[in-house]
Formats: C-alpha cells, sequence, structure tokens
C-alpha cells in the first residue's frame, strides 16, 4: 500500500501466552481469573535461595511453533538474564533469551490474492512473564496520579513466546491478515488460547514510512497496548498518517514509542523511562543450556498438524473465497465441511453462505446430502426463512429425515401478505420514518428486523427489503 | 560429661547409636558450649533451642535457608526475613537425621574473606580472638574448631569453606562445581557457589558430603555422582601422583612459617608413598584472581537486584516506589555487597560486556584446560589454602584489595569448578596452617583419601590450646 507515494513499513512483535499447566520455571498452576497472589510460590516471588526450573512442556510448545513458522531450531539454546528494576519483576531480572533464542529464521506465509504474502519471522523465544500491576486511584488505572499500586504476582512467571518478524509487511491490512492467521496458526497448534481480550496475545508493531522505491529505513517508532486486530490495524494506520504528515511538513520522525487509544483513535506518547535502559544481559547461571534432541524435534516436527494457511490458500484459489471467508471457513471443522459440502455438489457460494450464516449456530454435525436442495432454496434464492433452515440443519442428520417439509416452510414473499405488516410498522414508527426521509438510510435495518420479528422470521428479508425501500421513498 | 571441643561427628554418630546418648542430650551439650563460649567468639547469629530429630546436630551458614528459622546471610536488607521453606542441603541434614543447632556467622551475602563484613558483627578466631576466623564462613569454622558443633556447612565462592578451614585448624571441602544443590542457598555468584562441610576430620567430611551430594530437581546445574562417596580407610598414598603448582607455592605473600609447614607436608605425602612432582599453573594464578573478581561481582550484582524492599525483609520508607527501593538498598546493605554491585553492575553494562565478563568467562576456559592438563600427570594438586595464617580485626579491612588476596590461591580452582580439601598440617606463630589439595572433577574420593592418610600421619590436634587450657 502507499499513500501519496509513502510505503508504510510495519513489522510486529507477538507475545503468546503458553497454554501449560505450570509456569516457566516453578510448579505454580495457571489459572485466570484466580484470587490474586493465589498462584504463588518462593519462586516466583523470588525469595533468597530458589532457582528456576525449566517448564519442558513449554519449551516443547515453542519448538512446535518455531516449527510450524519455518523455523531453524536451535540445537543450543541460552536463558538470558534481562535486568531492570521494576515492582512486577521480583528477581530484579527477567528470564529470556537473547542472542541464541529457540526459533530462528523462519518465514510464514499469508495467501493473498496475488500470491502468498511472505513473511519473514526473526525469531521466537522463550521467556517468564512479568506480574500484573494495578495502580489504584489513579486516572484510567495509569501510573500517573495512582495513590498507589498493587502486584498480583500469579501472571508473574507465565510461560510467554516472543515473535519477532522482519518489517516486511506493507499495510496496516497485511498487518491484520498476518495476525489474524498467526492466531489461528497457534490456537491450532494447541498451544495457546492466544485471546486478545484475556491478553494472552498481545501484539506491537515498529512502524516506519519510506517514499516508494526507497531502500533504506527511515526511523521507526513503536505502537503499544492495542487489544484487538481492529484496533492494530487502525493504530498502524494513525501512525503511518502521522508519520507522512511529519516528513511531508519537512520534520523529522524521532525514535518514540506510542500507545493507541481506540476510544479516540488518537495516539498518544508511551510513559518515557527517565533514564535510557541497560538491560545488562547476563547468560542465566542457574540454568543449563536447552539441547533439544533431534529425535524430540522430529516427534515435535510429525504432531504439527496442517496448518491453516494452506487451507486458507486452497479456499481462495481453487474455490475464489476472500481472504476473510477463507479464515473463517478454513478452521477446523469448518474446513473439512466446506470440502465435503463441494463434494456434494454445492456451490462454493452456498457452501461459505451455510457455513457462516448457520453451520456456525449448531452444534450437530449436519448430513450434507439431505441438505444441498435446502441451502440452495435458502442460499441462493433467499426463499427460507433462516429459522428453518437451522432447524433443518440440526436434524438432517436423523434416521428419516426428509428435506420436504421444511422446503414447503418457504419464506413468505408474497406481498398480499407483507405489505399490511409493513404498513403497519411504519405507521407506529413515524419519527423513525420521518428521519429516513431526512437521510438517516441506516434506519432500514430498524424497520427490516421490526418486520422480521413481527413475521417470526419467516418473510424473506430480500423482499422485504426491497418493499421497505420503495414505500420509504415515496 | 560430654567434651565438645573433641568429639568428631563420627564418633557422636556412634554414640548416639549405641544409645549412650540422645540426640537432644547432644544438641543440650552443644548449646551448653555456645553459652559458654560464644559470647566471645560470635560464632552463631542463633541458635535452635529445641532439637528437631535425634541425630547428630549441624550447625548452618546463615546463607542457607532453613524453614522456619530467620536467615539473614549476614545483612540488614534480609533481618526478619524467616524462610518458608529449607534449602535442599538443610532438608538433606534433616533426612538423615541431622537437625539444626544454629544458624553460622558469615560475611554479608558471603562477600569476604574475615567475617568482618557480617551486619551483625565480627567472628573471632578460637585460637585467637584477637584474629579473624577467615571467612565468608567464619562462623562456620569457628563453631566447629572451639567446640561449639561437631560439624557444619558453609558455602565457598573463592574460597568461604577452605580459607576459613584453614585459619581455624579445620577440615572444608568445597566440592565439584554441580554436586551439591544450590536450591535454597542465598545467591552470591551463582556459576561459583558450592556448599560444603566443614568438620573435624576428613571422615566426617566425607560422611558429610556423602549426605549432602547427588542430583537436585530443583537445581538444573546439578549432576548425579560418578561413583559413591567412600569413606576413606587408608593409611597411606601408594599409588597417588602428588602435583606441587610451582607459582601457588612461591606466590609473593606466602607467609615463611606457612611455606615450611606445608613443604613438610609435601616430604610427608612422598613418605606416605606417593610421587611428588613439580608442574605449573602460570596462567590460572595470574588471571584467577582479577577474572573471579570480575565474574563473582557481575553475578552478585544481578543476584542482589531481587532485594527491593517490596516482598520481604527490610524496607525504609520512600513517597515513591524509586526512592523505596533506593532507600531500601542504600540502607539494607553494607560496602562490601555496594562495592561489588557496582563493579558488577560496570561489568555487565552495555559496551562493557565483552571486555570484561565476557572475557572472564573466557580466561575461565583458559584455567579450566590448564588445569585439566596438569591432572594429566597427577591426582591431587597441593598448595597453601592461605598465604598466610589468620590475621587480627581490622588488619585488612581498610584495604579491599589486600583482603582480596587472601583468596588468591583458593580461587583458581573454584574457577575451574574443581573441588578442593583443606585439612590443618601444622602451626605457624601458634595459628594452624591450611593445606589445599585440589583435585580433578568429581575426584573427591581421591581428595578424602589423600587428605585422611595426610591427617592421620600429621597427628594434628585440631583444639585450640586455650580452650583445651580452659577446659
Amino acid at each position: 500500500m502507499t499513500t501519496n507515494g509513502w510505503e508504510p513499513v510495519v513489522g510486529l512483535e507477538i507475545h503468546v501466552h503458553l497454554k501449560t499447566r505450570t509456569k516457566m520455571f516453578c510448579r505454580c498452576e495457571l489459572a485466570y481469573g484466580a484470587p490474586e497472589n493465589s498462584r504463588t510460590c518462593p519462586v516466583c516471588l523470588a525469595h533468597p535461595g530458589t532457582l528456576p526450573v525449566p517448564n519442558r512442556a513449554a519449551i516443547e510448545a515453542t519448538i512446535k511453533l518455531g516449527l510450524a513458522l519455518g523455523c531453524r531450531i536451535a540445537p543450543r539454546a541460552l536463558f538470558h538474564r534481562k535486568h531492570y528494576f521494576y515492582p512486577d519483576l521480583p528477581k530484579g531480572y527477567q528470564i529470556s533469551q537473547y542472542d541464541v533464542p529457540l526459533c530462528s529464521d523462519g518465514r510464514f506465509a499469508v495467501p493473498a490474492p496475488g500470491g502468498d504474502r511472505e513473511i519473514e519471522i526473526v525469531r521466537a523465544h522463550l521467556e517468564e512473564d512479568a506480574a500484573k500491576t494495578v495502580h489504584v486511584g489513579g486516572e484510567s488505572g495509569r501510573i500517573g496520579g495512582a495513590a498507589h499500586s498493587n502486584v498480583d504476582f500469579n501472571r508473574g512467571g507465565t510461560p510467554l513466546v516472543e515473535i519477532v518478524t522482519r518489517p516486511d509487511l506493507h499495510s496496516p491490512e497485511d498487518a491484520r491478515a498476518f495476525l489474524q492467521l498467526l492466531r489461528q496458526t497457534i490456537v491450532e497448534l494447541g498451544i495457546s488460547d492466544a485471546e486478545m481480550e484475556k491478553g494472552t496475545l498481545r501484539a506491537d508493531a515498529n512502524i516506519s514510512v519510506r517514499r516508494a522505491g526507497e531502500r533504506a529505513l527511515r526511523t521507526r517508532t513503536e505502537l503499544k497496548n492495542m487489544n484487538s486486530f481492529s484496533f492494530i490495524a487502525r493504530g498502524i494506520e494513525a501512525e503511518v498518517a502521522r508519520q507522512v504528515a511529519v516528513w511531508e511538513s519537512g520534520g523529522e520522525v524521532t525514535q518514540q514509542t506510542f500507545d493507541y487509544d481506540a476510544a479516540t483513535g488518537k495516539l498518544r506518547p508511551h510513559r518515557t523511562k527517565e533514564e535510557a535502559e541497560d538491560y545488562r544481559y547476563l547468560p542465566e547461571p542457574d540454568l543449563v543450556p536447552v539441547e533439544p534432541p533431534a529425535e524430540l524435534v522430529e516427534r515435535l516436527r510429525a504432531e504439527v498438524p496442517e496448518l491453516p494457511s494452506s487451507r486458507v490458500r486452497l479456499l481462495m484459489d481453487a474455490h475464489g473465497r476472500s481472504y476473510e471467508s477463507a479464515l473463517f471457513i478454513g478452521r477446523l471443522p469448518f474446513a473439512d465441511l466446506f470440502r465435503e459440502m463441494i463434494k456434494a455438489g454445492w456451490h462454493a457460494d452456498d457452501a461459505e453462505h451455510a457455513l457462516m450464516n448457520t453451520f456456525s449456530a449448531i452444534d450437530v454435525r449436519p448430513e450434507l446430502e439431505n441438505l444441498a436442495e435446502l441451502y440452495r432454496v435458502y442460499a441462493v434464492r433467499h426463499e427460507l426463512p433462516r429459522p428453518v433452515v437451522i432447524e433443518a440443519t440440526s436434524a438432517s442428520s436423523r434416521a428419516g429425515f426428509s428435506a420436504e417439509p421444511y422446503l414447503a416452510q418457504r419464506a413468505v414473499a408474497d406481498l398480499s401478505e407483507l405489505d399490511p405488516v409493513i404498513d403497519r410498522i411504519l405507521a407506529a414508527n413515524e419519527p423513525q420514518v420521518a428521519q429516513y426521509r431526512a437521510g438517516k438510510e441506516g434506519l432500514l435495518g430498524f424497520f427490516v428486523g421490526q418486520v422480521m420479528r413481527e413475521t417470526q422470521g419467516k418473510a424473506s428479508p430480500q423482499v422485504v427489503n426491497e418493499r421497505l425501500r420503495e414505500k420509504l421513498k415515496s | 560429661m560430654i567434651d565438645t571441643l573433641r568429639l568428631t561427628g563420627e564418633e557422636a554418630m556412634g554414640l548416639v547409636e549405641r544409645r549412650e546418648i540422645s540426640g537432644a542430650e547432644l544438641h543440650r551439650a552443644y548449646l551448653d558450649a555456645i553459652d559458654e563460649r560464644d559470647g566471645e567468639l560470635h560464632a552463631y547469629l542463633r541458635t535452635v533451642d529445641e532439637s528437631e530429630g535425634d541425630g547428630v546436630p549441624i550447625a548452618i551458614k546463615d546463607v542457607i535457608t532453613t524453614k522456619g528459622v530467620e536467615t539473614t546471610a549476614g545483612s540488614r536488607i534480609l533481618e526478619g526475613y524467616v524462610p518458608l521453606f529449607d534449602a535442599t542441603v538443610t532438608t538433606r541434614c534433616k533426612d538423615a537425621g541431622l537437625p539444626i543447632l544454629g544458624k553460622t556467622n558469615t560475611d554479608e551475602f558471603a562477600m569476604g574473606s574475615s567475617t568482618e563484613n557480617s551486619a551483625f558483627g565480627p567472628t573471632r578466631n578460637p585460637w585467637d580472638p584477637r584474629r579473624v576466623p577467615g571467612g565468608s564462613g567464619g562462623g562456620s569454622a569457628a563453631a566447629v574448631a572451639a567446640g561449639l558443633a561437631p560439624w557444619a556447612l558453609g558455602s565457598d565462592t573463592g574460597g568461604s569453606v577452605k580459607q576459613p578451614a584453614a585459619l581455624t585448624g579445620t577440615v572444608g571441602l568445597r566440592p565439584t562445581y554441580g554436586t551439591v544443590s544450590r536450591y535454597g542457598v542465598v545467591a552470591f555468584a551463582s556459576s561459583l557457589d558450592q556448599v560444603g562441610p566443614v568438620t573435624k576430620t576428613v571422615r566426617d567430611c566425607a560422611l558429610l558430603y556423602r549426605i549432602l551430594a547427588g542430583r537436585d530437581p530443583c537445581d538444573s546445574t546439578t549432576v548425579d555422582l560418578p561413583e559413591p562417596v567412600q569413606i576413606p580407610e587408608a593409611e597411606d598414598l601408594r599409588g597417588l601422583r602428588v602435583g606441587v603448582p610451582r607459582e601457588m607455592n612461591e606466590a609473593e605473600g606466602i607467609e615463611p612459617g606457612v611455606a615450611d609447614a606445608v613443604a613438610r607436608a609435601i616430604e610427608l605425602c612422598a613418605e606416605l608413598g606417593a610421587e611428588v612432582g613439580e608442574c605449573e599453573l602460570p596462567r590460572s594464578v595470574e588471571y584467577g584472581l582479577p577474572c573471579y573478581y570480575l565474574v563473582a561481582p557481575a553475578e552478585a550484582s544481578s543476584n542482589l537486584a531481587r532485594y527491593d524492599g517490596v516482598r520481604y525483609g527490610f524496607r525504609a520508607g520512600g513517597a515513591t516506589l524509586r526512592e523505596l527501593q533506593e532507600r531500601t538498598r542504600d540502607a539494607g546493605f553494607g560496602d562490601e555487597p555496594k562495592r561489588r554491585i557496582m563493579l558488577g553492575t560496570y561489568a555487565l553494562s552495555a559496551g562493557y560486556y565483552e571486555a570484561f565478563y565476557g572475557q572472564a568467562q573466557k580466561v575461565r576456559t583458559v584455567i579450566a584446560r590448564e588445569h585439566a592438563a596438569a591432572f594429566e600427570r597427577f591426582d591431587v594438586l597441593v598448595s597453601p589454602t592461605s598465604p598466610t595464617v589468620a590475621f587480627e580485626l581490622g588488619a585488612r579491612t581498610a584495604n579491599p584489595l589486600a583482603m582480596y588476596l587472601s583468596d588468591l590461591l583458593t580461587i583458581p580452582s573454584c574457577m575451574a569448578g574443581l573441588p578442593g580439601l583443606s585439612i590443618p598440617c601444622g602451626l605457624s606463630e601458634g595459628l594452624p596452617v591450611g593445606l589445599q589439595l585440589i583435585g580433578a572433577q568429581f575426584a573427591e574420593n581421591t581428595l578424602f583419601r589423600a587428605g585422611h592418610a595426610l591427617e592421620r600421619a600429621l597427628g594434628f590436634d585440631y583444639v585450640p590450646p586455650r580452650l583445651a587450657l580452659a577446659a
């Protein structure tokens, strides 16, 4: 993407909480929402004399992720201590990885209409998360103006994988597409919930812009604390626009960190540290190097399932799906279902419509052969009400199922039945009608909803839509 | 009446096994001795008044955590800290039927060579109370030498077990790195710290080492012993090849009386049937000490970062977090930890790491190789443990470099991760002289064998004469 001749250059740092039973270096159980400081022990509270013992499951999960990202697995990886003073860091250092991470030099392909976008993965390393500091009494939970701060050590020591990409992303949409597919990959590997709302997946973006055709990278800024994929895309967009404006007005972008405030859509400079950070990395003397045996790596490689990227690619290339729908349908077990539907003679559009609108609403496995005609009527001709289709879908695997009775419940498209209802609704909502006519056309959905409710979902939404538009025009 | 001045751990075990005395009576006898003599010596920071078992009690250096018993590491910053758990070595002692007698004094965070750096006052040498007992484990060594404990645990980073043993006429073992768990040992320099026994005899030392050693799932750096610990019996040294590293026996600053006592012990080795030959460790001796003073402070600066007043121990007030942390660390740490935190922080700083810590680690490899080459020709290397006998309190406190030189001879093998045993080999000016025996990795059994045979032949009386007279 280029705007006014400017190309965004974006790299991402993604943090993923691993879904292990216990913490990274002690035996405390991981539990979200457990009472504060109830999942702690002398080790994760950094009592004198305690030592870390690495969590084997976390190391294996990281290797698995590395393999899925096409990384090289280090035959001898090291843990380092990264030092800084903060109350959420009880040892005064975080055990992380520095010059020899477990996974490095990978690449992750994001299917795109014109061919895959290759994103290089610089590294994926394993570390422990910090505890959570809760600032009490200040504005919006920030440290500035807080009366005091509490520390909840439950999160402290959670295994955390940090994935770093090269600045290979060139638009907010690319960044979002990459993150969505990465998240899906992580979820299917079974190593993390990777939920941004819960904080089990966090992403920071490094952003710069350059003139189209320019090779060198310009000064970059960092964008932190964005808790949804949309906010990440919007944050990047806002920062790119800011940087372009700075360069174009003859200014210079300086290295700094921003928080993106989703509520206002504004960028806010991140709390600046008083002095330059020097983490004084030290090879962790309490741990021996991690030397995953070749057999283990091979076993883990065999455990890596088919990745969503290949399904997404197939759905896009062979079935003409958009990236967004391919991503949705590409999820297990939908992807299997989609394949069966195509085999059963469905049109890809019908299949997609079915999966996105109805199959996701039921929890039994539908018998596809029995539903092909029904879905054609519903999804292509819009002549069946959605509740009927959902009911039929749920029942499709029962013995002796017949689509006939459901097909008989065609959506009401007869205007002699619909007009009285529509007129009644319009008469009862005069103010809205006036607003609509004054230009607030978004209200159409409101009227459609009323009609559908009145007809218990049996009206054909397409017909209702058209009819309402006509009547409201006059 | 039990003569705690003379009673060894092994003898005490015999008395308990034969039911000639109960563990509780033994415990009481040592507490009585502590009441009588520790006012002058200050070997203990605190005692455990009720025996938690029926075996031979043991004194534990205060850098080793003991559940329910305050553990300060000799520092104000940990004053009042009561651990929730036992160190693995504490557990092993308890499981072997060795209840805790008390916690012994130490230089703050084991940083020192005289025990004068303890925040709770110095320990004095039972042979001459005007003198230091060595350090950092001066408390454990003085307790064993003065009959205030049958045996004790110390910890050794660059000589904190061996050097106090030498200065108090006791036996001290620094084991091969990785054979004894560090879990629950207040960390000073993680890549060097090892717990070791302080005893009256080499056999006691082997008995304790057998209890302590072995892999611990809580300490990733531990390993299983390649062979079981043997309690030494033999009284000769036939077939043993004893190497005398020239630089370690002719180093500047070795007192003539110390050199004489060690030379006699080396002659004795030959008389007992050992093959004695000269060897060289030039780089180990030249670079050992300076490298140690980069590696140890660097790791210490990291290990001591956790003492911030937030979660436990001493806390100074402060209006902001930064102020609380700074004031806690300023008031909580003594001068020596502060000195080493500063040295270490500098050595790890961006732009200096490669030149200092990185380079020192490379030199460590050189030192290890130089030792390994010597062990192709010899089974044991011998030298004085300390260049001098016990010095007077205050003699070196004003000059940290002079104090650091106390460990000139103990440090090189520590840097190589090798085991070292110090046994008393005679007197100089009426004060004990320590003989250091260095072994190859995991060669503790060889050290025990050599130390035991020498001990028998030397016939050193470990009871300080002034205490024997008083008794």
